[in-house]
């Protein structure tokens, strides 16, 4: 294809028509743009510098605002920025910025242009050139054009001076070495009496002084200076920055600067810098008790004011001073307390985070309490975040926060029932875990799994599943912990079970299945020891894990005695005293049970009722709940025998005592008692690999096989139970409802409602139930915002450990890998590292020079860094620093050789050990990067460095 | 400073300008980076807070009219420095386009990346300055 003809270019679009045209085309974006695209293309290979330049000119607009690639035009673009006029050579340079990467494979064409307009007189082709550095330096360009960089550092022209230090920055990132030519002149930058190139030099020096803060110290002087003289508040806020990183390297630095912040704090009307004050103070010099005292006040205005800028800020001042001086933010609780409710999200969170680092095992309870309400007003997004930290904050380190399990448990429970939560896998998972860990928490653990299982509207919400598939387990597993296990039965069965997916319906049978080995085993066991006091009872096997619950039903003495012998034995070896108290309360309502304990009655009952509702499970498609269904009815079918229908109980039990059965319950029952503990997450590591299996390396191949299989969300618990609730939760829970129609005979239904018509609407004739909980979130929603204030008013109030009338239960832990080790300290990248070291060299270096051209000088502030530790107690200290800091702009030798004596004194004193390490590290550096920086150092005719501005 | 972005979008949620100081983003990644946030920040009523976070970024915005001004920052760069630096940049380009509208700014986008590059510099602010920052600009202006 031909370039475009004399008539194309007379014609061509400008930029302004490209951009009217985009505003007024009728053929839709897109296809304007690739026509656009179409004409740019025939432009951009005009021999005409201008026509070229104006094709590049609409593609470099094109190419950021409509995504629209432009690297095919590198080349033009450095034909344009080769044109000695300034507008085109603007243009080229502005597309190189935007589209040169170091993947450009013509960047090297345009080292030798750079290098001739940062040469050049012109201070706008200069100011071009540089801007363009900063955007694209790779590191051959940084090296190349190190010497003009340099240069630039000492120009007369401010514009351009301003800018070459703008550019340092990412010379040095990419390019080390160039820190040994131009360190000396960015630091004498620092001294200028113009107050934009010592703003451009304090930028460059936070940025760099973020990374690597230790190696600037020696310019600590400089920046105080800076800091006590400067009016301009941008600059103020930099010098700020770094103070904040080196105050904490050097103790004598952060005295003699809090008194300067403090005044800027108090003095300044500026919010920004006084925020910025704050923040030094609140992360640097909180020690200074007066200081933190004085921001610690400041933060309150903010938190007070109504901009929810600063509000947000306050907040965030809080929590980075929340770590180490909790009391400011007890301080201002009620701030923070409100804020849960602000209107924005960010502001919200903030305060949660803040709520959060408060939280200790004093106050979990009351804060746990004034979350849980915020949750039930806020959105669902909100909510579940509240919820998540909750959960997160007392699971922390196998619940080390959390004393009273039973409160805990309670808590998890009242979590499920918010409506709008979400975090049914977390729950699931807490209450699995606390089961199979504390193991005085289970009477309480079975009676919060009981509340939920029994009620039916609750099995209309399926983020609730995986709590509801927790809780049956519970109650399966611990059921000798259960008062009722009659009841519970009922509710695995009921008739709303079908609404679950069939995995977690799984689940929910074999507990029926636990169950119901348990019920007739303890019914067997008590007509055969007959009527001997209920301590032989415990004798055997299962004696341990026998439950209260269980000898109470198992005991045939339901004498007011009972209680009395009752108690103790709790008490013995169970802190839950209000066990036996809440059985009582009890009473009424499970009167017959208790009385009768499990007659043959009600094990015949408890039969028919399993096998009405299992029955029709057999019909359903669902390998897991056929499977379980089957054992359940097979079970039935052989106890059955024992049980014909109406014969008299006694003797045919005694009869048979020794029948198949009994055999085969007791062996059954010993089975589900033996004990699920926890399993440590390393337990897998240790199982050798056995010989002659040979594990695939890449897993990849399996993923073709089974790529529509989801995995397991759940498999961090999948081993711990062996084979006991495995694949059921790993289910997925939204993939619909039971296949199977609901076909348990109304009846069921009707009688299941005679029985907890509490737990159902009055007129409700279908199967329309209330969204789960709405009761609860009604009676919640009066709750106003200063009640809860009022209740963390004593919550966070720092008090002792609160009495508990009970110890803590033991937790299980295993001994290694269970808590999550702290993750090992981030290294610095590698890069930085490189340049700190260069940095920390040329300052060496610097110091060694000195010795070596100027015997008998001492460093003065170089050894303020490295001689920190040992010499805190010199005496000579103050006055060395203080000589150091006072010096500003005029750094005669004359002064130093005031201080020589002193210094030459301690330097010996304190520096050679330090002096040998440093000697033999350097040395490395030096040879090595001689070859390298040669070339720039004899462009530059600067050679040898020699700064003498550490002094 | 570390500032990583700067953004002009309008109400409609168009980039009128986009400049990266960060290191170099691919055209597919700065779209999929302007639209997170853009979505992020628009939602956002005028009571709010004009601080987002997002990914390692800490976004600091202020709306003018039906442009909203967006300037990414690292986390722990002074928030209410940058407001104040994107208000000196609208003051700076009001001054220099006469009561500044997005389509002044459509319409000689050149002029105000200019106007930025004299302000930013390999995300340092470098210049505060308003007559100093539109010397150049008006140089230029004079000689073509």
């Amino acid at each position: 294809m031909s370039g475009p003809s004399i008539m194309e270019t007379l014609f061509q679009r400008t930029l302004e028509d490209l951009i009217k045209g985009i505003r007024l085309q009728l053929i839709g974006e897109s296809a304007f743009i690739s026509k656009a695209m179409e004409e740019i293309r025939k432009e951009i290979k005009s021999t005409d510098l201008q026509t070229k330049s104006i094709a590049l000119q609409k593609l470099s607009y094109l190419s950021p605002l409509h995504f629209v690639d432009m690297s095919w035009a590198a080349f033009h673009c450095i034909e344009c920025m080769s044109s000695p006029r300034f507008a085109q050579k603007r243009i080229g340079y502005v597309a190189v910025s935007q589209s040169f990467n170091e993947h450009t494979p013509v960047l090297l064409l345009i080292t030798n242009q750079l290098r001739k307009d940062l040469g050049s007189v012109n201070e706008f082709d200069a100011g071009l050139a540089l801007d363009c550095l900063a955007n694209i330096a790779t590191v051959d360009l940084a090296r190349d054009l190190t010497p003009e960089v340099f240069t630039l550092l000492g120009s007369s022209k401010v514009s351009v001076r301003k800018k070459a230090i703008g550019v340092i920055l990412r010379v040095f990132e990419k390019y080390p070495d160039a820190v040994r030519v131009c360190f000396k002149r960015l630091v004498e930058n620092l001294d200028s009496p113009d107050s934009r190139i010592l703003s451009a030099a304090v930028g460059v020096f936070c940025e760099l002084a973020s990374r690597d803060p230790r190696s600037y110290l020696p310019l600590a002087p400089e920046f105080y200076r800076v800091l006590v003289d400067s009016k301009n508040n941008w600059v103020l806020i930099k010098v700020l920055k770094i103070f904040a990183k080196l105050a904490p390297l050097e103790s004598r630095l952060a005295k003699r600067v809090v008194e300067p912040i403090c005044d800027h704090m108090r003095r300044t009307g500026a919010k920004s810098l006084m925020f910025e004050c704050i923040r030094t103070v609140v992360s640097s010099l909180s020690e200074y008790e007066s200081a933190l005292k004085l921001a610690v006040l400041k933060i309150r205005e903010l938190l007070m004011d109504e901009d929810p800028n600063l509000k947000y800020l306050g907040l965030h001042a809080l929590s980075i001073v929340a770590p180490k001086h909790l009391w400011v933010v007890l301080e201002n609780k009620e701030v923070v307390i409100k804020s849960l409710s602000d209107s924005d999200s960010n502001i919200k969170f903030e305060s949660l985070r803040l709520v959060m680092a408060v939280v200790s095992e004093s106050n979990v309870v009351e804060i746990s309490r004034v979350l849980l309400n915020y949750a039930l007003k806020s959105d669902p997004e909100f909510c579940n975040v509240i919820l998540g930290s909750i959960l997160s904050a007392c699971s922390r380190n196998v619940y080390e926060m959390v004393m009273d399990f039973d409160w805990y448990v309670l808590l998890l429970g009242e979590m499920s029932r918010i409506p709008q939560c979400q975090k049914g896998e977390d729950i699931e998972n807490q209450l699995i875990d606390i089961g199979m860990r504390v193991r005085d928490a289970r009477p309480e653990l079975i009676r919060m799994a009981r509340s939920l299982l029994i009620d039916p509207a609750l099995l209309g919400n399926p983020f609730l599943y995986r709590i509801l598939c927790a809780a049956a387990w519970v109650c399966g597993e611990y059921v000798e912990y259960s008062t009722n296990p009659f009841e519970l039965v009922e509710a695995l069965l009921q008739p709303r079970t079908s609404l679950l997916p069939p995995l977690i319906r799984a689940v929910y049978l074999q507990s029926v299945l636990k169950v119901l080995t348990f019920c007739i085993h303890s019914y067997l066991r008590n007509k055969s020891s007959g009527l001997f006091p209920f301590t032989d009872n415990l004798e055997g096997v299962v004696s341990e894990s026998m439950s209260k619950g269980k000898t109470q039903e198992a005991s045939d003495l339901p004498t007011p005695a009972q209680d009395d012998v009752f108690n103790p034995r709790i008490s013995d070896d169970n802190p839950y005293e209000d066990l036996p108290l809440e059985n009582n309360g009890e009473d009424s309502k499970f009167d017959s049970f208790e009385k009768n304990g499990f007659t043959r009655e009600s094990i015949v009952n408890l039969l028919n009722l399993i096998e009405l509702a299992v029955k029709p499970l057999l019909g359903s498609l669902e390998v897991e709940i056929l499977e379980r269904a089957q054992n359940v009815l097979g079970l039935i079918e052989l106890i059955r025998q024992e049980f014909p229908d109406q014969l008299s109980p006694r003797k045919e039990i005694l009869a048979k005592e020794e029948s198949e059965v009994s055999k085969l319950i007791r062996s059954m029952n010993d089975a589900f008692c033996e004990e699920l503990g926890p399993v440590s997450v390393t337990a897998q590591d240790r199982v050798r690999v056995p010989e002659g299996l040979v594990l695939e390396e890449n897993l990849k191949e399996l993923d073709t096989i089974c790529g529509d299989i989801q995995p397991s969300t759940s498999s961090f618990f999948a081993p711990r139970y062996g084979e006991r609730i495995e694949e059921s939760l790993a289910s997925d829970l939204q993939n619909g409802e039971d296949s199977e129609p609901s076909r348990e005979s109304t009846s069921l239904l009707i009688e299941h409602r005679k029985r907890h018509g509490l737990y159902y609407l009055p007129s409700s004739a279908s199967n329309d139930y209330p969204l789960a909980n709405d009761l609860r979130s009604g009676e919640n929603d009066r709750d106003e915002t200063e009640d809860f204030v009022r209740l963390t008013a004593q919550s966070l109030a720092p008090k002792k450990k609160p009495n508990y009338s009970k110890p803590r239960p033991v937790v299980v832990k295993l001994d290694e890998g269970e808590v999550t080790l702290s993750v090992a300290s981030k290294k610095p990248s590698s890069k930085y590292d490189l340049l700190s070291g260069v940095i920390q060299d040329v300052l060496q270096e610097t110091n060694l020079m000195d010795k070596s051209s100027r015997k008998g000088k001492e460093k003065v502030s170089s050894d303020v860094p490295q001689g920190s530790k040992e010499n805190v107690q010199d005496p000579e200290d103050p006055r060395r620093e203080k000589s150091g800091l006072r010096k500003s702009k005029h750094r005669s030798h004359g002064k130093e050789r005031k201080h020589k004596d002193p210094d030459q004194v301690d330097g010996k004193k304190d520096g050679k050990s330090e002096r040998a390490r440093e000697k033999s590290s350097h040395r490395h550096g030096r040879k090595k990067t001689r070859q390298r920086a040669e070339g720039p150092l004899n462009v530059s005719a600067q050679t040898p460095v020699i700064p003498d501005f550490l002094l | 400073m570390g500032i990583r972005f700067i953004m002009m979008v309008n109400k409609q949620g168009q980039t009128r300008l986009a400049q990266y100081y960060d290191h170099y983003l691919s055209l597919e990644e700065r779209r999929v980076l302007e639209s997170e946030i853009v979505r992020k920040c628009l939602a956002r009523t005028e009571q709010q807070c004009s601080f987002v976070e997002h990914r390692n970024y800490k976004i600091v915005y202020r709306r003018y009219a039906s442009l909203f001004f967006l300037v990414g920052v690292d986390t722990d760069e002074n928030e209410l420095a940058i407001l104040e630096f994107i208000h000196l940049l609208v003051e700076t380009m009001d001054r220099y386009f006469d009561n500044v509208c997005e389509l002044d700014i459509m319409f000689h986008l050149e002029k105000a990346n200019f106007i930025i590059d004299e302000m930013v510099m390999n995300g340092c602010i470098v210049e505060t300055n308003k007559s100093v920052i539109l010397s150049p600009l008006h140089l230029l202006d004079s000689t073509t």
